[in-house]
């Protein structure tokens, strides 16, 4: 089991409030992932659900307990740092166990336990190595197999790509959804990698400086952003916000429309711009476009045939049923 | 070749500071083993000299004091070693902590390594360890307690102490500058996992600071083995506190005998090599990687 519950949670480090209350609600067996921009308070808020920080007010229920005063180690909860926090001084297999030896299990189920998480994580063969002569890839799978043999109510996840290549992270993503949907244990995952969040969540927690923007599911938040910021924050590349004169004619401050979501033409079409920097995929090619409607240039998503000169005139076409319309204060206008 | 070149070229001006360094070692240990096989009374006519063999080598070994000054060589060796390794990690842990006046606190820590053997000793034995008016003496009495007359009753004892007062700055700064090396997320990781206080300390402090203890330990023993001027300005090597060193003092300046305490100093040369020898098998692996 590993339902956690935030109620009216704070954290204020001096003066500085990093978390105005907050509530959250996360069941059991959910991929929730917090995501937002550096310094958004995500990280914080992972801390104080493992309670390595103490929250200033508020409660945090783990599987109907209060453990809002439980020091982190009785929270049953397990946790994959940044850094990994391996043990350098130790084999993969004593970092591997030493949650179990703290937990003064007997050796027979230790062993059985770390010999259980290293096949699963294809470290068999490492077992005596050091950290120091793992790679980045094996480091990580060794920081997730200390945290899964304790067999845990729910995993916390800080970072744990943001020191990996791109094509590891990619494997490593594909790793840990797959290791989520065989153990079916609740994880919180967080990151700053709106891709990550895509690809892996049940849930997305959308946070900007404490405060939740958005929580749903990762389509629900791709087609219905509440605000303009979560619009901006996710899908890639941004969606286009344009304000102004073009917006009015759409009855909103500001409208939103997604790269896929508009289509070029040579002749004709609802807004005339000229075409910037190209992005060749080779799947996709990215326009930035610069036109009259916006002072930033706006970003289309064509085919990867698709080819313009730079400075060429096109016309463009926004899909109407995918327009975003937002107020004055930046909510969504249903 | 360029590289042949570079690497003579190299030579050459290493040449001045390797020729310095090894003539300032080898001149005096070569003066010091043609002494030891040598009669040489300087200051006494009475004495002829002349070629002794291997008398010298036999008379400071055979010597009663010999056996006895190895012993409170290496007491005072380990005992200021384990007084300044297990204080300066606690001193290290607590200066880690941050706190208001953090950077004084520190310096003035640091403080008694400037202060010179020779004046701190004398502070010590006047200031603290005088029986009469020594702060001690003052203490003791003030508790009714009659006071200790510390350097002659417990001199050894004494002596490692204020040498270990010498010498925690020493450990100390460069424990402090392990633990800071420390990450943080590793003692997060380990309370996460279950580990108490005291468990965090022996599973991931403590190993971290291995390589550092080594070193405190190595450069300590090296220095620790010759200290001289805190045994001369306090008990002149009375009351069981003659180490080697001392010993080969009194033999040369005090029985005026050049040769036969030039063989205490080899003897001196051959006990450093094999604490050294000692030391480098029990905590040198922890140079290693």
């Amino acid at each position: 089991m590993g339902r956690i519950t935030l109620e009216k949670v704070t954290k204020s480090f001096g003066d500085v409030n990093v978390i105005p209350p907050l509530d959250l609600d996360i069941n059991d067996g959910e991929f929730v992932v917090f995501v937002g921009p550096s310094g958004c308070g995500k990280s914080t808020l992972l801390r104080l659900i493992a309670g390595l920080e103490d929250v200033s007010s508020g409660r945090i229920v783990i599987d109907g307990d209060d453990a809002t005063m439980v020091p982190p180690a009785k929270r049953r909860l397990a946790m994959v740092f940044q850094s990994y926090a391996l043990y350098p001084h130790m084999t993969v297999r004593k970092n591997i166990a030493f949650p179990l030896r703290m937990a003064k299990m007997d050796q027979a189920e230790i062993d059985k336990r770390v010999n259980g998480a290293a096949s699963v994580l294809n470290l068999t063969d490492y077992l005596d190595r050091r950290p120091g002569q793992l790679s980045g890839g094996q480091r990580q799978r060794v920081a997730i197999g200390r945290a899964i043999v304790r067999e845990p109510a729910a995993f916390l996840f800080d970072e744990p790509l943001s020191n990996l290549d791109a094509a590891l992270r990619v494997g490593m993503r594909l790793e840990i959804s797959e290791l989520h949907k065989r153990l079916t244990t609740t994880m919180i995952y967080v990151t700053h990698d709106q891709v990550e969040a895509m690809t892996m969540a049940d849930k997305i927690v959308v946070l900007r400086a404490g405060n939740i923007e958005q929580v749903g599911s990762p389509l629900e938040l791709y087609q219905a952003p509440r605000n303009t910021f979560v619009a901006g924050f996710i899908g890639s590349p941004k969606m286009n916000l344009v304000a102004g004169a073009e917006a009015r004619k759409h009855e909103a401050e500001t409208i939103g429309i997604r790269p896929e979501h508009i289509d070029l033409s040579d002749t004709d079409g609802l807004w005339k711009g000229r075409i910037g920097v190209s992005e060749h995929l080779g799947s996709d090619t990215f326009f930035h476009i610069t036109s009259d409607i916006s002072s930033e240039p706006l970003t289309v998503r064509a085919t990867g045939e698709l080819s313009y000169e730079y400075g060429a005139e096109v016309y463009l076409s926004p899909r109407l049923e995918h327009l975003h319309r937002f107020d004055a204060q930046g909510l969504r206008i249903a | 070749m360029a590289t042949q070149h570079s690497r003579s070229a190299a030579r050459l001006m290493m040449a001045p500071a390797v020729i310095l360094l090894l003539g300032w070692m080898l001149v005096p240990l070569t003066m010091t083993l043609w002494f030891s096989f040598r009669n040489y009374f300087p200051l006494r006519p009475d004495r002829e000299p002349g070629w002794a063999g291997f008398d010298n080598y036999v008379r400071f070994f055979s010597s009663s004091a010999f056996w006895p000054s190895v012993q409170t060589t290496l007491v005072i060796v380990g005992g200021v070693l384990l007084i300044t390794i297990v204080l300066g990690i606690l001193l290290a842990i607590l200066l880690d902590q941050p706190m208001w006046g953090q950077g004084a606190v520190r310096i003035l820590v640091i403080a008694p390594f400037f202060v010179m053997p020779t004046v701190s000793a004398l502070v010590w034995k006047n200031m603290f360890m005088d029986p009469v008016n020594g702060l001690f003496a003052h203490l003791w009495r003030f508790f009714g307690a009659e006071p200790v007359v510390w350097l002659s009753d417990a001199s050894l004892g004494s002596i490692i102490m204020i040498v270990s007062w010498q010498w925690l700055p020493f450990a100390t700064l460069i424990l402090l500058t392990a633990i800071q090396s420390l990450d943080g997320e590793q003692l997060e990781a380990a309370e996460m996992d279950g580990a108490p206080v005291h468990k965090r300390f022996v599973y991931i402090v403590l190993p971290h600071l291995a390589r550092a203890i080594t070193i405190v330990v190595l450069i300590q023993t090296i220095f620790l083995l010759s200290i001289f001027a805190e045994i001369f300005v306090t008990t002149g090597g009375a009351f069981g506190t003659r180490t080697l060193t001392y010993l080969i003092f009194q033999r040369v300046l005090e029985s005026q005998n050049v040769g036969l305490g030039s063989a205490g100093g080899v003897y001196a040369i051959i006990l450093a090599n094999i604490v050294a020898i000692f030391l480098m098998r029990i905590v040198g692996k922890n140079l290693d990687a």
